[in-house]
């Protein structure tokens, strides 16, 4: 029998479907494998027990011929989803030992669909950060290494845990959230699929809140195909997030294989940074011929403030992050240090619970809030986000289609190389956040490899609530640059 | 613009975030980094602009104004650090 755990989530549902093996020994393939990974710390809870007994409910339910789209899939859930009776911390002390009494809509929709839980995922602390190294779990490993080298790199964050098990087939795929960056650049760090979708196609209820006006949950896979099939479960109109949106999902995986045939591919110019490696210029022009010799049209394109959107996203999202960390007091839940009045305990224990970079954001959304710097500060990054927004529209308002990108300025870095300037690690997400800002759709699919054979990933920006146009598209690239896995060295 | 160390400890109290003074260099030189970071936002030109407040065009929904849930105490209370009768516990607040 070949390795269970190589298989993607199409294939493996083939299998599952001929009675090929059974969801039980698919789940214990991947147990195994996260036994024998614990030195990449992606897993931050394994849940052996919960996995065998859903997998077991799946194998009965096949039986009967009433497997849902994800009977016996399965998958790793980041530690930002609150999962009934199972701990979920947010990678963060200040959550402790918190055991959610409720579900995330996200992860009620996948067990729904007969998905199988592994267990949750490590993240850099509250999904801030670009490494996965401010988790309070530890840093999480990628499975790839640079040619002839043992330095350990990064796997990207926040969704690190996720990127690094889906690529370590240590899951078939997970779930992630992605406030600037947090999907898509470590799916590109790693050589795995990681979309963003619009925000309001997926509820937040039940998810850990970063930004609300920018957190958006998505997928990450090892195919395009894989990354469709989850996204329809994971989508959907949901009354407990008034900002979810009521529109039918569509059946992703019908996107996969349809003709792109005179699209319009946007290539922004302002994209092309000064100093950008010829490799990540070289994967882009790739890109770009690839989707041209589907039958697309390339046109270049203007989106004249991008260069604002970072500084703009690191007033808004400190800001929401500061209001939305304001619950975390040691009254209701989670850590609590000890003192003589109620301010003092507020203090003592958002001091020993949220950790350097947590603190630095709340810190700098606490500033840009207060009295006398809210017009300065906040109220001009609102003002500018929209003009981010308006670039965008006018872009496809003049017919385009989809915009090509790099997912990110370089590929994965060692743990500890960057991080002693905060701004140096915001870089990361340089390409990635403007569409946060902007509300839109966005897929990162690998697309080939640097000259030290580390993964490298380009980005396809669509327009809002027209992910499937990202999946055709994806999967031309993905048909073109291949699929790519790490070598085992765990 | 940029922050003083009186300012760091300010913002501290107001977030309610205990900081030592040995760590207050140390902050002020990071939010000052970030302060210079987002400071090219003042070039541009947002005359007539109007600030984002929704990221998706759309209509609120609505819903009805009822009881759907409730009467589980325990389990509202089951992850507090301190309670009593279904009460959280803090230190004394009024002298």
């Amino acid at each position: 029998m070949t390795d269970l755990t190589s298989l993607t989530i199409a294939e493996a549902r083939a299998g599952l479907a001929s009675k090929s093996f059974t969801a039980r020994e698919l789940t214990d393939a991947h147990l195994a494998a996260i036994e024998a990974a614990r030195v990449l710390n992606a897993y931050v809870l394994e849940t052996p027990d919960r996995a065998r007994e859903m997998a077991k409910a799946a194998d009965e339910k096949i039986a009967k011929g009433e497997g849902g789209p994800l009977a016996g899939i399965p998958l790793g859930i980041k530690d930002l989803f609150a999962t009934r009776d199972i701990r979920t911390t947010a990678c963060s002390k200040i959550l402790g030992n918190f055991i959610p009494p409720y579900e995330s809509t996200v992860t009620t929709q996948l067990w729904r669909d007969g998905a199988v839980l592994l267990g949750k995922l490590n993240n850099d602390e509250f999904a801030m950060g670009s490494s996965n190294e401010t988790s309070c779990f530890g840093p999480v490993t990628n499975p790839w290494r640079r040619d002839g080298s043992n330095t350990t790199l990064v796997p990207g964050g926040s969704s690190g845990g996720s990127a690094s098990a889906v690529a370590a087939q240590l899951c078939m795929g997970a779930t992630a959230t992605d406030t600037g960056g947090s999907i898509r650049q470590p799916a590109a760090f790693t050589a795995t699929v990681g979309i963003k979708p619009t925000y309001g196609r997926c509820s937040r209820w039940g998810i850990v809140a970063f930004a609300s006006s920018l957190d958006q949950a998505g997928p990450i896979a090892r195919s395009v195909r894989d990354a469709a099939i989850l996204m329809r479960s994971m989508a959907g109109y949901d009354p407990r997030d008034t900002t979810s949106v009521d529109i039918a999902v569509p059946d992703y995986e019908a996107a996969i294989g349809k003709s792109v045939k005179g699209m319009k591919i946007g290539i922004p110019k302002e994209y092309r940074l000064d100093g950008m490696p010829a490799e990540i210029e070289k994967l882009w022009s790739e890109g770009a011929e690839w989707l041209k010799a589907a039958g697309a049209e390339l046109v270049e394109v203007s989106l004249p403030h991008t260069k604002y959107a970072l500084p703009a996203y690191y007033i808004v999202a400190p800001a929401e992050a500061s209001s939305n960390l304001a619950r975390y007091d040691g009254v209701r839940y989670g850590l609590r240090e000890g003192a003589k009045n109620i301010i003092e305990m507020y203090e003592n224990t958002r001091a020993e619970g949220f950790g350097a970079e947590v603190r630095r954001r709340v810190l700098i959304g606490t500033y840009v809030l207060s009295a006398g710097y809210y017009d300065a500060y906040y109220l001009r990054a609102q003002k500018v986000r929209t003009l981010i927004k308006k670039d965008f529209e006018d872009c496809f308002a003049k017919g385009v289609n989809a915009i090509l990108t790099p997912a990110t300025p370089s590929a994965a870095f060692g743990i500890g190389e960057k991080g002693a300037d905060p701004v140096e690690m915001y870089l990361n997400d340089i390409f990635t956040v403007t569409v946060n800002m902007a509300g839109l759709p966005g897929i990162a699919v690998p697309a080939g490899k640097d000259t030290q054979g580390l993964p490298l990933g380009l980005q396809l920006i669509g327009r809002a609530f027209d992910e499937e146009t990202l999946f055709s598209l994806g999967d031309i690239i993905e048909q073109a640059a291949g699929r790519f896995a790490p070598a085992k060295w765990w | 613009m940029s922050v003083d160390a009186t300012t760091v400890r300010r913002i501290a109290h107001l977030a309610r975030i205990a900081v030592s003074d040995a760590e207050v260099p140390h902050l002020q030189g990071e939010l000052n980094a970030i302060l210079a970071f987002v400071e090219q936002l003042s070039e541009v030109n947002i005359e007539g602009v109007e600030p984002m407040t929704s990221v998706t065009p759309m209509e609120m929904k609505k819903r009805t104004d009822v009881v759907n849930d409730g009467e589980i105490a325990d389990t509202i209370v089951g992850n507090a650090p301190d309670t009593m009768n279904h009460f959280f516990l803090v230190p004394k607040v009024v002298e």
